[in-house]
């Protein structure tokens, strides 16, 4: 036992002593290597926590919304609509959303306003974001212009917390009479409709009876909801896949290259250590603890760094493709999540390919005999 | 200290650090879930069916309440040209692509 482990540490030995010689171009690898586990785990756990985000916090969205078409284009709900869709049996609540967009022109930045019951009149909640790009801090006033070009002054009540940025960042809550105001919005009138089923089972049906009533009516099932955020980000779709895709390429034919093409000088190292007596088994450990010894540490190292990047740090690699034009920027604190079955399917795509790919030129060079290699 | 040892410990505290990972996850999991609750409890109220991820466009603000012709309908020939659209893909077809 004991002379089993001193001859992998002899051999271990061995290949850093080996690795150190070529260090420029050892290292280059190394941190190429590290480079692209570190942003293909950053994207995955990125990726991951979002789709854990999302699943919490729509657990509470309604189980419907139902919107209003006019001419393909989303539109008023009138809010006899409510009435009569909380007649059909199964409808435990429909209530009227008030919610749109206000273009700031003082700074470029697009703020989602809400009407919330718990807001008094002339008074406003605001998301971190905007408090952020406006300066303001819990009792300053709120200047917003309406469609009628005249100013509604808000007080601020409240800002949540940055914590909440992946809900509220954007967000002014404000009263129902203020939002009508603001937009010059029609009485009787709401953005859209959100719709609670006692039974789950039944949406569909509940869907179905809705639009038979309504025609012009266009329901969107939580169902639906839950997955357009299961697909948002998805590795198989979009402009990620491209951009990560050439960047792997580039690295796999690099990795091919230096794994199986086994240099000149590297045939001769093989023919002198089998020359002095080395086995090819042994000659096969040497190159496997080699190709272990890169790809191993690449791994771990860039699975660590990629964990503290978007858990600690909040992505900041991702922010500039993300952020776009956008003004207003939510901090992602997201909450870790690690998924064994997406780290595994990284580590067989990246550590054992490696591995194998410098083991097997190996034992075709250390099968020949010592001379032939040494000559070559 | 012989080179293969010292590269054995490098690796055992690399490999600490990668199995400790889910621990700290679990970890933060529960003090998020405990941590904040009210002022979430308060936003949930109003019935959120997006997340704030991207605030450049309405369709990348809200893709789950948007309509699938909404990045091009600024103009009769208006094309999608918000970076956000690239990354954020649109909502699979449903019943409520009518």
């Amino acid at each position: 036992m004991k002379r089993s482990v001193e001859r992998h540490l002899n051999i271990l030995d061995f290949t850093l002593a080996s690795l150190s010689r070529r260090k420029a171009k050892n290292l280059s690898l190394l941190a190429m290597y590290l480079l692209v586990i570190f942003i293909l785990a950053s994207l995955q756990f990125f990726v991951t926590a979002l789709k854990r985000e999302a699943a919490t916090i729509l657990q509470d969205a309604p189980d419907m919304v139902v919107q209003r078409l006019v001419a393909g284009r989303q539109d008023v709900v009138p809010q006899d609509y409510a009435a009569e869709i909380g007649k059909i049996r199964g409808v435990t609540s429909v209530t009227p959303r008030l919610w749109g967009y206000y273009y700031d022109s003082l700074n470029g930045a697009n703020y989602t306003i809400m009407a919330s019951d718990d807001v008094q009149p002339e008074s406003a909640s605001v998301g971190s974001g905007v408090a952020g790009v406006r300066n303001l801090a819990v009792g300053d006033l709120l200047p917003l212009m309406s469609y009628d070009k005249i100013p509604v002054m808000l007080d601020i009540n409240s800002i949540f917390s940055s914590k909440s940025d992946l809900i509220a960042a954007d967000l002014i809550l404000v009263s129902r009479e203020d939002f009508r105001q603001l937009f010059n919005f029609p009485a009787n009138q709401a953005t859209d409709l959100a719709v609670n089923v006692r039974n789950q089972e039944e949406l569909a049906t509940v869907a179905s009876k809705i639009v038979a009533l309504y025609p012009d009516s266009r329901p969107i099932l939580k169902s639906e909801i839950r997955r357009t955020y299961q697909s948002i980000f998805d590795w198989r779709g979009g402009m990620t896949l491209i951009i990560l895709a050439s960047a792997l390429l580039s690295f796999i034919i690099f990795a091919w290259d230096k794994a199986t093409g086994l240099s000149a000088e590297e045939r001769k190292e093989i023919g002198i250590l089998k020359s002095i007596g080395w086995e090819t088994s042994d000659v096969l450990l040497l190159k496997f603890w080699e190709g272990s010894a890169i790809s191993l540490t690449a791994f771990l190292a860039g699975v660590v760094l990629a964990y503290g990047h978007v858990f600690f740090l909040s992505a900041p690699l991702f922010v500039q493709a993300l952020k776009g034009w956008s003004v207003i920027y939510p901090e992602f604190h997201l909450v870790p999540v690690v998924d064994p079955y997406q780290l595994s399917v990284l580590f067989f795509l990246t550590v054992v390919p490696y591995t194998v790919a410098t083991v097997i030129p190996c034992w075709r060079a250390a099968t020949i005999d010592p001379d032939a290699a040494m000559r070559y | 200290m012989r080179r293969s040892i010292k590269f054995l410990i490098f690796t055992s505290i690399l490999l600490a650090l990668f199995v400790s990972l889910p621990f700290h996850a679990c970890r933060t999991q529960k003090n998020a879930a405990s941590g904040n609750r009210l002022e979430m409890a308060a936003l949930r109220n109003l019935h959120i069916t997006d997340l704030c991820l991207v605030t450049e466009a309405r369709y990348t603000r809200h893709p789950a309440v948007t309509d699938l012709h909404a990045a091009f309908q600024e103009h009769p020939t208006a094309l999608e040209h918000f970076p956000s659209g690239s990354f954020i893909l649109p909502k699979i077809s449903g019943n409520s692509d009518q």
